[in-house]
Formats: C-alpha cells, sequence, structure tokens
C-alpha cells in the first residue's frame, strides 16, 4: 500500500520569502511544495506528499497554540500515514516549530513522525523525547542527506521494523534505554575501552553518567517536643498479606498505612515483602525496619510531640530513580499538608 | 602459576547404570549420585532431574550454577574451603566437564532466585541454556533455618559438581587450554613497555543471604587481597548468593570469569595482566570506604596503569563501583566499569542508584527492569509458583496458560556485569 505522507515546512523552504514572510500563519498547499517534493521522489513506489502545511517561522513562534491546533487540523484532514516536518537544520525558531508539529501530530494521531536538525538546534533538547529528530548538518546544503535518512527512518517506522539504536539510525536519541545484542561480550568491550582511555585513543562509553539532583535538606526542627514526626520507610514493611499488592522489586507505587493506637508491630500484622534483603528477622519482628515500638516510647517520653498516623511504604530494591522521585514529591506532600514537621526515613 | 584445563566436552547428558562420560556422553547413575551428595542431615529428600539445551523446559527458582570440576594433578582440589583444603590451588591440570552445569534449586529466600528456559525466547538471555543441566532440588527439614538451607544447598552443590568431574577424570580431553602467568616481577621485566591492568572483582559480601566466599571464607570479613587469576579457574571464589538473579555472579560465572580470559587472551600482547583483587561490597558506608580503599591502594601498589572494575548486583553496590573508580582515577590509575543498569520497564529512568563523573568509562550489561515475554514451557523443574515471588516478577507475571511477563532481572545471568555476555542497553 503506498503511503499518504504530510510535509510541514517554513515560508522561507516554501518559497513565500525570508524575514520578511515570517508573519505568514498556517496555510495548506494540496501538494509538494519545495523539500516535500524532494520527498515525494524519495519515496518512489512506495508512497506520495499529498499536502504541505506550511507556517512562518515567527508566526509558529509567537501563537504557538494557535499555530499547533491549526496545523494540526490541516493534517488530521488528510489522514496521513507518515508525517514530515522540515527538516530545520540550524534555524532555531524553524527547529522548535518542527519539533512542535511533529511532537503534537505523534501524540494526537498516532503516527509516525521525523524531522531532522543540527545538534545545537534548540529544537532537539525540547523535542527529542517526543519525535524522531534525524541529525543532520547545520545548513541546507546538507538537505539531501537529510531528506534521505529521514524518508529511509520514516519508512522503518511505518513498517514496523525493529530500529537499531538512535546512533546506527541517525537520530537524536530519545532518552530511552534498550537492550541489545553486541558482537562481542561486555568484558572484552571493557578491556578494548581501558586500552584505549590509557593509550589516550577515542574511547566511547556506553552510559553517560546521570546527573544526580541534590536535595537541600530542610531545616533542623526547632522544638522537638512540640514536632509530629513520620516514619517513612523503603524497607518493604506492609500489612500483612500486602492489600495494595506494592511489588517486591522495581516498585511502581507506594502504600500509606494507618498506624494509630498500634504500639508494635507483630508479625500478625505487619510483613516485610522487600526483594532485595533476608527478610528473616524482619518477618519476626518488623519494628527492626520500622521502629514504630520505639518512636511510641520515645512519643510518651515527651521526645517529641507526636507520631504522625499513617506509615509510607515500598520496597527499594530496582527501582526506577523516575519512580522513586515521583513517589518522593508525593509523599512529601502531602506530609506537609498534614503539618508533619520531621520524617525518619528507613531504608534497608 | 601454570594451569591446564583439560576439558571434556559433554554433548548430552542421561540417566545410566554408570556415572561415566564416552562419546561426548555423561550417563548418571542417579540413586548412587543422589546418595553421594545426601551426607547432610538437613534435607530430607534430593531429588536430580535433567534439562537439556532445546529442551521445552522452565528450571525455576534456581539458586547457583556450578561447572563440574575437579584436580586431576597439582596440590588441593577444587572449590578450596569446600571440596579441597583452603590452601593455594590454580597450578597442575583442572578436569572440566565443557557443555555441563549443575544447576541448584529451590525457593530459599522467596524473590531472590530466577529462572533459566531451556529453548524459546527467554533462552537467549542466559548461558545456561545452552549446558546439559544436572538439576538438584532438596526438600529441607520443615523448621530448617533459611541461612542452613542455604548453605547446605550450597555445599551439596559444589560437592555435586566435583563427584560428577571425578567420575569422569579418566576421561580423555577434547581439548586442552594453558593459563600460565609468572610472578609480578618476572611479568613486568618480560612487558616493561606493557600497560600493567588490574581487575577489581567486586562480590556482594552483605550478610543475610548475600554472600561471596573466597577458600571457604566469608569475603565481608576480608580485606581485598590479591589472587592469581588461575586460583578463580580451581574455584576459589565460591557464590552464596541469594539476591536479584539477572546479575549475581554464579560460581559457574567465577569459574569462567570473562574479564579473566580476556585479560589472558591478551596478556603479553597489549596488556600486562597484574592479577585479580576479590573486592567486598559492604552495606555500611564505613564498610564500602575500608574496601574501595583497600582496592586503590593495591593497585596502586601494583603498579597498576588500568583497572578493570566489575560490580556485583545493583542499588547500593553502585556507591562502591564509584568509590573504587572514583579512587583509582585520583590516582592517576584509569578505569573501566561493567556494570547493568536500572532504568524502569520504560527505559526512560536514570540507570544507577549513584553516579560520579569520573567513571568515563561504563560497558552496560543491560537494562533489568526492560520486560520479557516468556511462553510456556512443558516441562518446570522447580517450582513454578514461586515466580510470583521473583525480582522482577510480580503475582501477575504467571499466567493461566503457563506463559511469564516479567523483568529481564528475573533470569538468571542475563545481565551479569563480569561481562558474560552481549547485552548491553543502548540509547533509542
Amino acid at each position: 500500500m503506498a503511503l499518504k505522507v504530510v510535509c510541514y515546512i517554513n515560508q522561507f523552504f516554501a518559497g513565500l520569502g525570508g524575514e520578511d514572510m515570517a508573519h505568514t500563519g498556517p496555510c495548506i498547499e494540496r501538494k509538494a511544495v519545495g523539500p516535500a517534493m524532494q520527498i515525494d521522489n524519495l519515496l518512489g513506489g512506495d508512497g506520495w506528499v499529498a499536502g504541505t502545511v506550511i507556517c512562518g517561522d515567527s508566526y509558529y513562534g509567537e501563537h504557538i497554540e494557535e499555530a499547533r491546533e491549526k496545523c494540526l487540523e490541516y493534517i488530521r484532514d488528510m489522514s496521513p500515514d507518515l508525517f514530515f516536518a522540515g527538516p530545520a537544520f540550524n534555524a532555531g525558531r524553524y527547529g522548535v516549530a518542527c519539533g512542535d508539529i511533529a511532537a503534537a501530530v505523534a501524540q494526537k494521531l498516532g503516527i509516525p513522525c521525523v524531522t531532522g536538525m543540527y545538534s545545537e538546534n534548540p529544537g532537539v533538547e525540547l523535542y527529542r523525547s517526543k519525535t524522531f529528530i534525524v541529525k543532520t548538518v547545520d545548513s541546507a546544503r546538507g538537505m539531501k542527506q537529510a531528506l534521505e535518512k529521514m524518508v529511509e527512518l520514516g519508512k522503518k517506522l511505518v513498517s514496523n521494523e525493529p530500529l537499531r539504536p538512535a546512533d546506527e539510525e541517525g537520530y537524536f536519541h530519545r532518552g530511552i534505554r534498550k537492550n541489545y545484542f553486541h558482537e562481542r561480550n561486555g568484558a572484552q568491550r571493557a578491556v578494548d575501552m581501558l586500552l584505549r582511555k590509557i593509550s589516550k585513543e577515542d574511547y566511547r562509553t556506553e552510559y553517560e553518567m546521570p546527573v544526580f539532583k541534590r536535595i537541600k535538606p530542610a531545616e533542623p526542627v526547632k522544638d522537638l517536643s512540640k514536632a509530629t514526626v513520620a516514619l517513612v520507610t523503603s524497607g518493604g514493611i506492609v500489612p500483612r498479606g500486602n492489600p495494595d499488592r506494592i511489588r517486591v522489586s522495581s516498585a511502581e507505587t507506594y502504600g500509606k498505612y494507618n498506624i494509630s493506637g498500634i504500639e508494635d508491630l507483630t508479625p500478625e500484622i505487619f510483613e516485610s515483602v522487600h526483594g532485595g534483603y533476608d527478610r528473616v528477622w524482619a518477618n519476626e519482628d518488623p519494628d527492626v525496619v520500622l521502629p514504630v515500638d520505639v518512636l511510641r516510647e520515645m512519643e510518651r517520653e515527651g521526645v517529641f510531640g507526636k507520631l504522625y498516623d499513617y506509615v509510607f511504604t515500598t520496597t527499594g530494591t530496582g527501582t526506577a530513580v523516575a519512580n522513586a522521585e515521583r513517589f518522593g514529591r508525593e509523599i512529601g506532600e502531602q506530609l506537609k499538608k498534614d503539618g508533619v514537621d520531621a520524617v525518619i526515613l528507613t531504608s534497608t | 602459576m601454570r594451569l591446564e584445563l583439560r576439558n571434556v566436552f559433554v554433548k548430552d547428558v542421561q540417566w545410566g547404570e554408570k556415572t561415566e562420560i564416552s562419546g561426548g556422553v555423561l550417563r548418571i547413575n542417579r540413586e548412587e549420585t543422589i546418595a553421594a551428595v545426601s551426607n547432610d542431615q538437613r534435607f530430607v529428600e534430593i531429588n536430580l532431574d535433567l534439562a537439556k539445551p532445546g529442551e521445552s523446559a522452565r528450571i525455576i527458582p534456581v539458586k547457583d550454577v556450578i561447572e563440574p570440576r575437579c584436580k586431576v594433578e597439582g596440590p588441593g582440589d577444587v572449590f578450596p574451603g569446600f571440596i579441597g583444603d583452603p590452601c593455594t590451588v590454580g597450578e597442575g591440570a583442572t578436569l572440566v566437564l565443557k557443555g555441563c552445569a549443575v544447576v541448584t534449586c529451590g525457593p530459599i529466600v522467596a524473590f531472590q532466585e530466577g529462572l533459566i528456559d531451556m529453548s524459546g525466547p527467554g533462552s537467549r538471555y542466559n548461558p545456561f541454556s545452552e549446558t546439559n543441566n544436572v538439576v538438584l532440588t532438596v526438600v529441607p527439614q520443615e523448621d530448617i533455618e533459611k541461612h542452613a538451607y542455604e548453605e547446605a544447598l550450597r555445599i551439596a552443590g559444589l560437592r555435586l559438581a566435583w563427584y560428577l568431574a571425578d567420575k569422569c577424570r579418566d576421561a580423555e580431553p577434547d581439548e586442552k587450554k594453558v593459563y600460565e602467568k609468572g610472578s609480578i616481577p618476572e611479568e613486568n621485566a618480560k612487558y616493561p613497555e606493557l600497560p600493567k591492568i588490574a581487575y577489581f572483582c567486586m562480590s556482594i559480601a552483605q550478610g543475610l543471604l548475600h554472600d561471596t566466599f573466597l577458600y571457604g571464607t566469608d569475603l565481608k570479613h576480608v580485606v581485598p587481597t590479591v589472587i592469581h587469576p588461575n586460583e578463580k579457574m580451581d574455584g576459589a571464589m565460591v557464590s552464596g548468593n541469594c539476591v536479584s538473579a539477572c546479575d549475581k555472579n554464579t560460581t559457574y560465572h567465577h569459574l569462567n570469569d570473562p574479564v579473566i580470559m580476556e585479560l589472558y587472551s591478551r596478556h603479553g600482547k597489549d596488556l600486562n595482566f597484574l592479577g585479580v583483587i576479590p573486592a567486598p561490597e559492604d552495606t555500611r558506608l564505613s564498610g564500602k570506604e575500608r574496601s574501595t580503599s583497600f582496592c586503590a591502594n593495591l593497585a596502586k601498589m601494583l603498579g597498576a596503569d588500568g583497572v578493570v572494575i566489575s560490580e556485583e548486583g545493583y542499588g547500593n553496590p553502585d556507591t562502591d563501583l564509584c568509590m573504587n573508580a572514583k579512587k583509582c582515577e585520583d590516582l592517576g590509575i584509569k578505569t573501566v566499569v561493567i556494570s547493568d543498569e536500572a532504568a524502569g520497564t520504560d527505559g526512560k529512568s536514570q540507570g544507577l542508584a549513584d553516579a560520579t563523573p569520573e567513571m568515563t568509562a561504563f560497558v552496560s550489561t543491560g537494562n533489568v527492569n526492560e520486560m520479557v515475554e516468556l511462553p510456556a514451557m512443558k516441562k518446570v523443574i522447580g517450582y513454578p509458583e514461586a515466580i510470583s515471588n521473583l525480582s522482577g516478577g510480580a503475582e501477575e507475571s504467571l499466567r493461566p496458560d503457563g506463559s511469564l511477563f516479567v523483568e529481564l532481572q528475573a533470569i538468571i545471568g542475563s545481565t551479569n556485569e563480569l561481562g558474560f555476555s552481549r547485552i548491553g542497553a543502548r540509547w533509542i
């Protein structure tokens, strides 16, 4: 089946004019215009360009919501199988427009979308996670190669052919890690990389170090004797039977459990479902991980004002940092709302 | 130190009258073999099963995998401290039943054992779908304490591996491989120009069923030390680990350590392999400081130009990995690390629990959280219901038709951080 393709280009590539025409609003030509004609050629017998949406760069940038809506409307009407935007090379406003419309089409119409940009185009960082952006040189002298790569990738996406990693396919990766089989085993790759590093030859790490957010600790509690203290744990202590089905590892949820009136976490009412440590003793006495018993004593002694009525719990093993961050944010918000002054976090 | 590995290829394994190998077929007398490993009052019953490459079989939950080996020449015996006396091994000759593995199986710690599929899509993720497996399952005494159960099964597995090799000790080897390397000054004199490389074999040593053994002693009581690579081939390091299956180093991995194989194969050509430093991963920060300081200092005292650092496990061991890399780089010693990632089921999360800018050379052995679809197998050896308790599994993982939808981490050895397999996570 021949693919129905729609393209997006700016006023310049549509031949309307340069900066003087950058305020042109969105319009549609029901044929291939400018670079879209080359796309039509490159598609050969596999498809044809049914329409070209055109918009001035300044217009798109200054009226981003309206421009996106209008362009989407044109594109939706033509119900394409595949969508191309640009390529934008190093043109910043054009890059943002291409990224934005490609991301919107991918999200709203669920069809493969491909654009092309130079690595320093601001559109890359803004939209790389939402659309495929083929790597191009910084100017239109690379038009032919850029379009070839875009069309090749687009066809591959439509055919559902498994993709090779981003660097091999020639697009900016979308921030997703996926498993592949290399030619050589990990040990062989490691020794190779080390020898190259020692002899100061080029080498490429397989994973760039993530940068961790540093959270500033809260101010110390002024008067502990009046403070409400909460217990939060990643040690997997849950009511017996794990009512919320928190996963034993790689947790994607956490639980909130009422401990008001509970003096001691006994094995009859609580247990550990953590998949990353030996639970023998935690199951004999869950207080070793979530020390409700000791905190009740301290509460009675007046060391602090009150133990918060709920505990939050999850299993911290193999848990994706993105999930952990979300748990922290949500739990923090609830504690803050309930006027908790301090939290004891127990981990395992 | 010179060690000859005499490999006898095992192409098939069958039950037989007599335990022996001929024509590539390992025959096992089931009753005699069970009797040979049943000298432990902690077991009520011992079972042996066979699982062969290509078979529609799933083994679950797997605790350890061990390659059958025994010493045929030279001092001591394999698995010193367990089978042989705890005196130096790595010299002489060792018989290896290549293509065969002992698999120990049992729900010791719910959650922390893995599975092996002998065919289908799961088989490409683990090396033990390609070995002829002798599977040992035991029924322990009812009131047995977990730690005693682990120890009993660990020792029974080692004994079985030794026993099978010992019964074949007169077999004609199909292949002989010699691993020879002199003292560090001798090798330095031979190869003065080559970069000197040490290897930190980081190993979980955290107690609570997360243990590794060196010459029979618990590594958590040991500060990092130096051993000759040959020692590992004779079983100096043994797994006692009940940790997430994908990236624990089974005893089989230690025996066939791919980092050692690679460094040995390039020794005298483009590098000078100094030796192996078993490096405990402690649970406590002070323990991590101690262990990594010893490692970096040992590398410096050995005159290393570079170090290969392999991790075991994920999560808190990422901190040991960072500290080892940073402390070496601070001393001017170049490092490469081998580690897996926990990037979430969607692959979008950052993959490490800790990071340091000095870790500039990173070899990825895959995202442990990636989901895999495993069809039902005709035969299940072990305890299939255990999947709901495995790390990487959830109760809904086991479908009524016997198929599984689980994280890669449920498959044993799938993201092994010695770099045993070819898998790695890449950007898309």
